[in-house]
């Protein structure tokens, strides 16, 4: 290991957060304030966490584990209903989806051997997925919420022809679930090029051999594929419905 | 006994009244025409008629039992509604003509629309036609073609030929004809056009929510 934050070093770095107030006081950007709860938020979060899974690591007890990766789940459901902007039942909707698209990507993993269940592992991976899959669901809901009222008599015309709710929201769907998608699709297209991602990054800087790391990474590529398609799918199609009402009739 | 029955039918948004005490009854094979200022309920009358909507008080029946009882996707399959300024579908005109058959899962009936596309003025040829190389008469065309390629009982009509020439308005009103007298399609027509108007064989007027003349 070839890492030496410290404390001190740590303190010091602080002084990057310095530049960035130094920039809003100047620019008059009137974040100063919201970039100083970040901070100190990010600290206190970032602290309790660390002694967390200290904790939970060492004590290595499995249902633990699962109560922890259900409570990732649990505030990545909700954080995607945020985005939902009235769609009914967007928490369970969420909240099911993330732990379908967690589950099955998690299962897949451990069955190819690629990790186990113990909480070092778990757990990280698992919060990687669902805030993957969280995003994905969020995009979902935006442009289901934009496309029907953006498609609204297209909508109106295909039900007025006789179609049932999934003929005539079809091509919302599709959109909507290639949406959710895409930004896992183009990270996975530009990483190595672009970015070299977080874990790949960690691993590196930890002193593990890049062509190790990659491996890992493209791990991580295949994982959020499915985590982002199996959430988009479910949570897309869960959701269209609520945009109509017992009578199949369009509500926006 | 009427086909359409609408008994002191309104229909009303949060607390403003659309339409009040709407009494109307249509027969089958009829032909009626809605007329009235615009933002009067017509719009809205057609889609409770269509069920698009449904009414906030007041019973609304069709042939004989109320349209709530009936699964509403079967319903607009009987009930069809026509917009003013369709949207087409998809990329080409086949796309347009074989979503009926698509939601109902058929084959589409390629003979039927190629027939179709010839009886309202249109090629073959036209069937591959992309929809954005189409003229507005000729969208109006393939949008009513489309409501017709499996016959509904009613045709419900919402100012289609607005913003038509005169020779298109003419041509659509023929097909119109056609489909009321030689197929025997029940006809609710909304237009603004005077020549219609004065053509109703059964005019309608609507004000302010509610009929003020025809019922």
């Amino acid at each position: 290991m070839n890492l030496a934050v410290n404390n001190q070093s740590l303190m010091l770095a602080l002084g990057l957060v310095v530049i960035a107030l130094a920039i809003s006081w100047k620019e008059k950007l009137g974040i100063d304030r919201d970039m100083i709860i970040g901070v100190v938020r990010a600290v206190i979060q970032l602290f309790v966490v660390g002694y967390l899974l200290k904790y939970v690591f060492r004590l290595n007890n499995i249902w633990l584990t699962a109560i922890l990766i259900l409570i990732i789940i649990f505030n990545a459901g909700y954080n995607a209903k945020q985005r939902s902007n009235g769609i009914p039942n967007a928490l369970p909707i969420s909240i099911g989806a993330i732990l379908i698209s967690t589950s099955v990507t998690l299962g897949v993993l451990m069955l190819a051997g690629a990790i186990k269940f113990i909480p070092s592992q778990m757990i990280p991976i698992s919060g990687m997925i669902a805030s993957n899959s969280m995003v994905a669901i969020g995009l979902c809901y935006r442009n289901l919420n934009a496309q029907f009222r953006q498609e609204r008599q297209a909508v109106l015309e295909k039900l007025a022809l006789g179609a049932d709710l999934k003929d005539a929201s079809k091509e919302i769907l599709r959109d909507s679930i290639k949406t959710g998608m895409q930004p896992t699709i183009d990270s996975a297209k530009t990483v190595g090029i672009v970015s070299l991602p977080g874990m790949m990054s960690g691993l590196i800087f930890a002193g593990v051999d890049p062509v190790r790391a990659i491996k890992y990474q493209i791990m991580v590529t295949f994982m959020l594929m499915s985590a982002t398609s199996i959430g988009s799918v479910l949570a897309c199609y869960l959701a269209y419905r609520g945009f109509y009402n017992d009578r199949k009739q369009l509500t926006v | 006994m009427s086909l359409i029955e609408l008994k002191n039918v309104g229909y009303q948004v949060d607390d403003t009244p659309i339409l009040q005490d709407i009494n109307l009854s249509i027969d089958a094979q009829e032909w009626v025409t809605l007329s009235g200022p615009s933002g009067g309920g017509k719009s809205t009358l057609v889609r409770l008629i269509a069920s698009l909507l449904s009414p906030t008080s007041g019973t609304l029946l069709f042939d004989g039992q109320s349209v709530d009882d009936y699964d509403p996707i079967a319903y607009r399959r009987r009930v069809s509604y026509s917009f003013q300024q369709p949207t087409l579908f998809g990329q080409t005109v086949r796309d347009n003509l074989s979503f009926p058959y698509q939601i109902r899962q058929l084959p589409f009936d390629e003979e039927r629309a190629v027939s179709g596309l010839e009886y309202v003025g249109l090629r073959a040829s036209d069937l591959d036609k992309g929809v954005n190389d189409l003229s507005g008469g000729q969208r109006q065309r393939v949008a009513l073609l489309r409501n017709v390629m499996i016959y509904p009982e009613v045709l419900i009509l919402d100012e289609v030929t607005a913003g038509l020439d005169a020779e298109n308005k003419a041509f659509v009103w023929s097909l119109v004809e056609h489909f009321n007298q030689d197929d025997n399609l029940t006809i609710i027509a909304i237009t603004h056009d005077q020549a219609e108007i004065d053509a109703a064989k059964r005019l309608v007027t609507i004000e302010n929510g509610r009929i003020v003349g025809g019922a």
